[in-house]
């Protein structure tokens, strides 16, 4: 299984449209407050993974930019890509790195600037994130059209409604509405949601997260270092990775995305949990709503209830602080923002915040398992990550 | 007559080029503030038109045959699977031994969605509904279906293949057309 790796440093930049920096000093923002909650500077680092996806920015090696910009000119550099899972892939890079014993001090930055570009050349460039010659050259689809794939199948399986998605966007706008650093710090209402614009039918604008500019680090440490380094260390207990068809038309099922579930299923193992009613095993979760519809099939794809009642979660607030397992305290993606390269390492930053009992008044988890659990999601279930963190060491 | 979402699109552009210009006969930069944050853009002064040129050559039978009114999936030998979208290995059998045939015509909507925001490179059309549908053969082809209203359209309703001319481009591709 390899050493264990300690979480040791965050940073979180705020999250939106982010006009008044560049790509560099946006990641800075987070590597910086990263530097600082760890007690590490520079020179510390011996292995960095950034990131990043890109195409809509205007830096092609941003990983290079970045590192220069921070002053990590010289340390073994990755810039790493598994679509809006990207982050996730970065921090796992990061974990491998430290676990397999190359290095102790390993530090992942996940940074996107979506708004150097025009809405839709973004659109465009989401679109194009499966199998770009059979599915976007003749057919446009769209990011917010793949996952409408999913929620026509899972509305017409199993009788959800559009009210009930926008439980789901509710429910992270509320939260949203805590987290200073997420791009909407504002409630909405049930007519807010179902009044909104398809943009995807049976897809709305409240159903989508945002186009968003943003960042994310974290520095991650050897048992040994991470001991010397804090008395409050959060321990990644393992992480689960998985794939799906890059065709949309090679899936048998649009329920459910099959790389969460088999991602999920691998966390678990590893980290010596059942597979089924997960829920009890954790004190917060933070899931990949990049839609509503997504959230719903992540309570399912996670084993936190039965297939098909998913959606009942969240119409019941069993999602909410206080519920079965809250979910997405943060603003998730929805409401937090979606900087598709940092997602990841944002809910790795969020998840120990939570854990530590660090996180903002008003969506603070009440920590009892002292265990939460990541779910990202990269393009429509095209990667999946599953990252499951503790406050105890992990058993050997 | 609304504005076309690409007419919208090339509009804003077009608003964000004059306001750099402005600045650049002014203060000799193409700075531009944003109104709505208060911060300074850089207007980039270069420019890139993507577009990409993708072989085909080992799948060219495919497109030709859309000519001939066929839409055509390869099969691998050994193991008996049919691909499509059409490839000439076989990691399975880890050879290139594939044959060519012919796809049903009719099949099954698995799911579907209408896509209303567009992007960019389709935002010359109108509102356009994808989906999936399974052939007779099991087979699953993602396309657009002839039919934008959410009323008329309904999972497990019957579909037809057919080879259709797309415009205003003119080339020939697949869209499934309800029973």
């Amino acid at each position: 299984m390899g050493r264990k790796v300690a979480v040791v440093g965050i940073g979180h930049s705020k999250f939106g449209v982010r006009n008044d920096v560049n790509i560099a000093e946006l990641a800075w923002e987070s590597i910086k407050q990263a530097f600082e909650s760890a007690n590490l500077e520079a020179k510390d680092i011996e292995y960095v993974s950034v990131s990043n996806v890109g195409g809509w920015s205007g830096e092609p090696l941003p990983a290079v930019v970045v590192s220069e910009y921070a002053g990590l000119t010289g340390k073994p550099l990755y810039r790493v890509e598994a679509a809006c899972a990207s982050g996730s892939s970065a921090v796992y890079n990061a974990y491998n790195a430290v676990s397999s014993g190359q290095v102790d001090i390993a530090m992942a930055v996940g940074v996107e600037k979506m708004n150097e570009s025009p809405t839709p050349t973004v659109v465009e460039f989401i679109g194009r994130a499966g199998n770009y010659f059979w599915e976007f050259e003749n057919f446009g689809l769209t990011f917010p059209g793949y996952y409408a794939l999913y929620a026509t199948a899972y509305m017409s399986k199993y009788g959800a409604t559009e009210e009930d998605l926008c439980q789901v966007a509710i429910k992270n706008h509320y939260y949203a509405s805590f987290n200073p650093k997420a791009q909407f710090q504002r409630k909405i209402d049930l007519p807010t949601c179902m009044n909104s614009r398809y943009i995807a039918w049976p897809l709305k604008l409240f159903d989508a997260s945002p186009i968003t500019d943003g960042s994310a680090a974290v520095i991650l440490a050897s048992e040994e270092v991470a001991k010397k380094l804090t008395d409050s260390p959060v321990w990644i207990h393992s992480v689960g990775a998985a794939s799906g068809s890059a065709n949309l038309s090679k899936r048998n099922d649009f329920t459910g995305l099959e790389a969460a579930n088999i991602a999920a299923k691998m966390a678990y193992k590893k980290a010596g949990l059942e597979s089924e009613n997960t829920a009890k095993f954790f004190d917060v979760a933070e899931v990949h709503d990049c839609f509503t519809i997504a959230e719903i099939m992540a309570y399912e794809d996670l084993g936190f209830v039965k297939r098909g009642e998913g959606y009942k979660l969240v119409k019941e607030g069993q999602t909410y602080i206080g519920g079965l397992i809250p979910v997405n305290l943060s603003g998730g993606l929805k409401a937090k923002g979606h900087p598709i390269g940092a997602t990841g390492v944002s809910m790795v930053a969020e998840l120990s915040k939570q854990l530590l009992n660090k996180a903002d008044k008003g969506r603070q988890a009440t920590i009892k398992n002292g265990r939460a659990i990541a779910h990202n999601v990269g393009g429509t279930g095209h990667y999946a990550y599953v990252t499951i963190l503790g406050l105890d060491k992990p058993k050997d | 007559m609304p504005k076309s979402q690409r007419e919208e699109a090339i509009e804003a552009l077009k608003q964000m080029e004059s306001f750099a210009n402005t600045m650049k006969s002014s203060i000799g930069l193409p700075m531009i503030v944003d109104p709505k944050t208060n911060v300074a853009i850089w207007y980039d002064q270069r420019e890139l038109t993507l577009k990409f040129m993708i072989s085909v050559e080992k799948t060219r039978k495919f497109f030709e045959s859309l000519s001939e009114g066929k839409l055509l999936a390869t099969k691998c030998v050994k193991t008996g699977e049919i691909l499509f979208p059409p490839q000439v290995d076989c990691p399975s059998s880890l050879d290139s031994n594939v044959e060519w045939i012919e796809l049903p015509k009719d099949g099954e909507l698995t799911t579907y969605t209408i896509i209303t925001t567009k992007p960019f490179s389709f935002s010359h059309y109108n509102d356009y509904t994808v989906g999936i549908a399974k052939l007779s053969n099991g087979v699953q082809v993602l396309a657009w279906v002839r039919e934008t209203d959410p009323k008329k359209l309904r999972i497990g309703m019957k579909v037809k293949l057919e080879i259709v001319k797309r415009e205003p481009e003119g080339y020939l591709t697949y869209e499934f057309v309800p029973v």
